[in-house]
């Protein structure tokens, strides 16, 4: 089943081009990264996913349109944006009267276990509490929502280790299973990248790479080459080359892992190492 | 896992009246300012209750002017909090769309099954439906507590309460009240709209671009007006001033007085006169401006992000 399916999904600003004719289809149960340098139209897209902001071209969220039907598509989609947006001045428990009123497929009492193993305290304003906190009490609202959709803006940003850990823990063993599709937009990509099913790597409001986590592990491999294999290392056209202690570490895409072999080490290459091969050659050719 | 079952939308009365309870948790001013006013209120006329016995007395000596001081009491209360709680109305409307952009809750309630409609609808029932209510609600305590006080006054001093229920009758305000305050916020109702509406389309200071080109509308009219008087050029008219004036105070005029045009207060139920009211071609007027105004702010506000 197709849970997001865009063709040609365009925005522009009065002097940018958001999205530059985006074409991509997101099935069912997947976890998906949406990575991108900043400006790269990754909140665009999520905006427009969203229903937040008018888009032109063809896009459809869990069969609708979400710009012509927002407030229905939000009953089987949740989000949780960049920076927090619970609203700062209610307290703890009128958010949560506010979404058990207005959010049919919301479960109090699953909300309230997972605040049961924070400090949250049903009492205090949400301004009151730690920026970890906050988005705490948005995951505990989102995971006790049952929804098809969930969209995560940056949902780790400015947090400290230890929340980010659990955060992604929670979603994992709490929230997802086949069922759910998850779209995470986030410059942490080493964090992430454990947990991805897909990515979509997006640049100058263009798709680069849509490729399935296998798909990626045997089309880009690292190379860890000694000063000697150096030479024969390059002339095989690595997409990415940087030096680490006095070796060579060379990334390409779709040379046979046995042709490597014989040059050094060989292993999968990072999320972070491809992003940067696939992005930052685009933006060199940008400054060409 | 569950079967991805077709979820049902909840009434829209549901939504509505979530909407407003949230608005009135983010903005609690709209109705506790009123109460505050009225309990000060309470405080100063229930000082002044003291002399009700002395006051009580020279009425039964045959001063007839005393006796209308009697109910300067209650109408103070009344229009204290009738004036608190239009004034907490306008700056209510002047937030309601512009804060959720502002501390980017906006995404938060954009990510919740609440259309942009109801959500703009709830906002302006706040300063049209909640604020009468309230005012309401805390004038009738307010002057039953300040007549329980006075009897226990005028009982304590030897003097039959009886004597002062003579003199103060509630009734007539009770009924005058409710319904002045239905008229004034179907009158303002354009006033309200076009506040959110600014404060959806304003990134700061709302309430000053609401009100800033009537100001200077008003304004340039004076300076040329007196001009134009001082050339002996015609009478003065000042239709943008009245316009104003009108829009902001009409309301309260047409209901409170006994032509509409404030000249003399209703003081018998009599002298209501709804069927004027309700065919004023300014009302009516009025509710239309207001259904296209608050069209445009809920288009506003699909279509505005955090600021």
């Amino acid at each position: 089943m197709t849970c997001i399916e865009a063709r040609g999904l365009r925005k522009a600003y009065r002097n940018t081009t958001a999205l530059a004719g985006v074409d991509l289809k997101i099935e069912t149960g997947r976890i998906v990264g949406l990575i991108g340098p900043n400006g790269a139209g990754k909140t665009t897209a999520i905006n427009a996913v969203l229903g937040l902001t008018a888009f032109q071209g063809d896009l459809s969220v869990l069969g609708r349109d979400p710009w012509a039907a927002r407030d229905d598509l939000m009953r089987d989609v949740c989000f949780i944006a960049d920076v927090a947006i619970l609203p700062r001045g209610l307290r703890v428990a009128q958010v949560i009267d506010y979404v058990q009123g207005v959010h049919p497929r919301f479960d109090r009492a699953k909300a309230e276990g997972f605040l049961a193993r924070t400090t949250i305290q049903r009492k205090s304003r949400v301004r009151e509490l730690s920026k970890g906190m906050v988005t705490q009490f948005h995951l505990a609202l989102i995971m006790a929502i049952d929804a098809r959709l969930l969209v995560l803006d940056e949902p780790t940003l400015g947090l400290d280790l230890i929340y980010r850990k659990q955060f992604y823990d929670s979603l994992l063993n709490d929230y997802f299973d086949g069922d759910r599709t998850i779209l995470i937009s986030t410059h942490q990509v080493e964090e992430i990248q454990h947990i991805l099913t897909d990515v979509i790597f997006l640049d100058q409001g263009r798709v680069v790479l849509d490729a399935s986590m296998e798909e990626l592990e045997v089309r880009y491999l690292e190379l860890v080459a000694g000063p000697d294999q150096a030479a024969t290392a390059r002339s095989l056209q690595p997409i990415y080359e940087r030096q680490a202690f006095g070796r060579t570490h060379l990334v390409y895409d779709g040379v046979v892992r046995e042709r490597l072999a014989c040059l050094g080490e060989v292993r999968t290459a990072s999320l972070a190492d491809i992003f940067v091969a696939v992005i930052g050659g685009h933006q060199g050719e940008r400054a060409a | 896992m569950s079967e991805p079952a077709a979820p049902k939308a909840l009434p829209q009365s549901r939504l509505f009246y979530w909407s407003i309870r949230r608005e009135l948790w983010e903005h609690r001013a709209v109705y506790v300012a009123p109460a505050v006013v009225a309990i000060v209120a309470l405080f100063g006329t229930g000082l002044s209750a003291l002399w009700l016995p002395r006051v009580l007395r020279r009425i039964e000596a045959g001063d007839a002017k005393a006796a209308m001081a009697l109910m300067s009491p209650y109408a103070l209360i009344a229009f204290s909090v009738l004036l608190i709680g239009m004034i907490m109305a306008l700056f209510y409307a002047s937030a309601a769309l512009n804060a959720e952009r502002r501390d980017r809750s906006l995404l938060f309630w954009k990510s919740l099954p609440v259309s942009d409609r109801t959500a703009v609808l709830a906002k302006a029932a706040v300063p049209i439906l909640v604020t009468p209510v309230v005012i309401f609600g805390l004038v009738v305590a307010a002057q039953v507590a300040l007549l329980i006080w006075s009897s226990l006054i005028v009982a304590a001093s030897g003097l039959s309460p009886t004597l002062l229920w003579n003199y103060i009758d509630l009734s007539v305000m009770w009924v005058v009240l409710p319904y002045g305050l239905v008229v004034n916020a179907l009158w303002q109702a354009p006033l309200y709209a076009w506040i959110l509406v600014v404060s959806a389309w304003a990134r700061r200071v709302p309430i000053l671009w609401a009100l800033a080109p009537f100001v200077i509308l008003v304004m340039l009219e004076a300076t040329i007006g007196a001009m134009a008087r001082a050339a002996g050029a015609g009478p003065r008219t000042t239709p943008i001033a009245d316009f104003v004036g009108n829009r902001l105070l009409g309301g309260l005029a047409e209901a409170f007085s006994v032509d509409g045009k404030a000249s003399a207060a209703i003081d018998r139920i009599g002298q209501l006169n709804p069927l004027r009211t309700f065919t004023s071609p300014d009302l009516w007027g009025g509710l239309v401006a207001a259904a296209l105004l608050l069209a445009a702010a809920i288009w506003l506000r699909r279509r505005r992000e955090p600021l």
